[in-house]
């Protein structure tokens, strides 16, 4: 089914503080449209007034700072995929990006986009939580900086007030760590996951120093296992992590899979992650 | 609402009266009568409506026309010069990549960004250039090889 498109109003705004006068005036904001067009063609598309910010220069470019680096919320999954020091340091974002749809939709799909669009299902998130991202939120008024762990507070729901656009995700540099990230869907490419692991350890020797988990597809929202990252740090067995992770998550029967797969998968990437950092069982 | 929005597609302006949250897919078929780019799924999964805007592949079916606006357009007409196929079209033809035929634009703009992008592809770049374009006939072995000769054909081994 088709909509109406006389329903729908598309305006241009070219810096973001135009965007933020839009957006407070409760208009949303149309990127690379792989999300919202896809609603609107399936005539399932609520919100009627978009602003569209493709054009804003301000919000694209990956800048490489000492201690962070900086994406522009605009920088689209090639871009991610091409940027050698941001593949180096946080390749499972890189591999996120590979995996998310094919070429035509990854020169489209931002970073941006994917956590405005709140997906529990969408795959850069886990990497963003496991890396500590922070997001900044720029208003008319002024900029804040939100850990992204506590960005989404429900399902399809985020701290982001109705003024405000993400800038930028910020990803802390780090030292050496080890990264394990795996996406469990219908099939390896172009599809939507089921369940989605991203985790990066520091090592101290044969110990695992520190440890940060995040699961998708899972939960209303992207969500950290913390009570297992702090069960594998001290070194507890398997089924105790095991239990650890199961409070962690609430997954659903839906299109795509059911709680109880879910579940089974979700321990069994665990299992997997474990034996990726020499925990094996 | 409809604004004008003034772009160039296949090297020509134009400047149609549209809505600007139209889909390009459907000015370039209905307003431009560019019919070549197809309609599959319309929502980003089967890659038959692919376009170049400025060089990059995109699905044009998730493509508000407004966001074209100053852009260049390259669709599957604006490949051949005349009657002089370009070296992707003539593979097609030669290997039978194409069968029924709607997955076939798509698949041939995707190949021209590939073949842009990385002149000499290893099999495992070429594979990922087409996986976002669904065929049902061909089984995409024709078509894979059909990529390899347009590689060998732009390489001068005509």
């Amino acid at each position: 089914m088709r909509s109406d498109l006389a329903q729908f109003e598309l305006v241009h705004a070219a810096t973001v503080r135009e965007a933020c006068e839009r957006l407070e005036a409760g208009y949303r904001p149309l990127a690379g449209g792989t999300d919202v067009m896809v609603m609107l063609s399936a005539g399932k598309l609520q919100q009627r007034r978009w602003v569209d910010v493709w054009g804003i220069d301000e919000l694209r470019g990956i800048d490489v700072r000492p201690d962070s680096i900086a994406l522009g919320s605009l920088t689209t999954y090639t871009d991610v995929r091409r940027h050698e020091i941001l593949s180096r340091e946080f390749p499972m974002l890189a591999q996120a990006a590979s995996e998310t749809g094919g070429i035509a939709i990854q020169n489209r799909g931002t970073l941006g986009g994917n956590i405005a669009n709140a997906s529990p299902a969408a795959d850069s998130p886990p990497a963003l939580l496991a890396y500590d991202a922070e997001v900044v939120l720029v208003s008319r008024t002024g900029t804040r900086r939100v850990p992204y762990a506590s960005y989404h507070t429900g399902y399809k729901r985020t701290v982001a007030a109705p003024g405000e656009i993400i800038a930028q995700v910020v990803l802390p540099r780090s030292g050496e760590r080890v990264h394990y990230y795996r996406k469990v869907g219908p099939r390896r490419a172009q599809a939507i996951s089921k369940v989605c692991m991203a985790a990066c350890a520091k090592m101290a020797g044969q110990r695992v120093a520190s440890m940060r988990i995040a699961l998708g597809g899972v939960a209303p929202t992207p969500v950290r296992a913390e009570e297992a990252e702090r069960a594998i740090v001290a070194a507890e067995p398997l089924a105790r992590v095991r239990e650890a992770l199961a409070r962690a998550i609430a997954p659903i029967d839906d299109v795509r899979s059911t709680a109880r797969y879910r579940r089974r998968v979700a321990e069994n990437l665990l299992e997997e992650l474990m034996g990726h950092v020499g925990l094996a069982s | 609402m409809a604004d004008r929005v003034a772009f160039r597609v296949n090297g020509k302006p134009c400047a149609p009266q549209v809505h600007p949250m139209r889909r390009l897919l459907d000015v370039l078929r209905e307003d431009l009568q560019l019919t070549g780019t197809k309609e599959g799924c319309g929502e980003g999964e089967c890659g038959a409506c692919a376009v170049l805007i400025d060089g990059k592949l995109v699905d044009s079916c998730l493509v508000p026309v407004g966001q074209v606006s100053g852009h260049e357009v390259i669709t599957i007409e604006g490949l051949a010069s005349g009657s002089t196929l370009s070296s992707i079209q003539q593979a097609f033809v030669e290997h039978g990549g194409a069968q029924c035929g709607i997955c076939t634009p798509g698949m041939i703009l995707a190949a021209r960004e590939l073949l842009d992008r990385v002149p000499h592809p290893v099999e495992g770049e070429i594979r990922e250039a087409l996986a976002g374009n669904i065929c049902r006939c061909t089984g995409y072995t024709r078509i894979f090889a059909s990529v390899v000769r347009a590689i060998e054909i732009e390489r001068g081994g005509a």
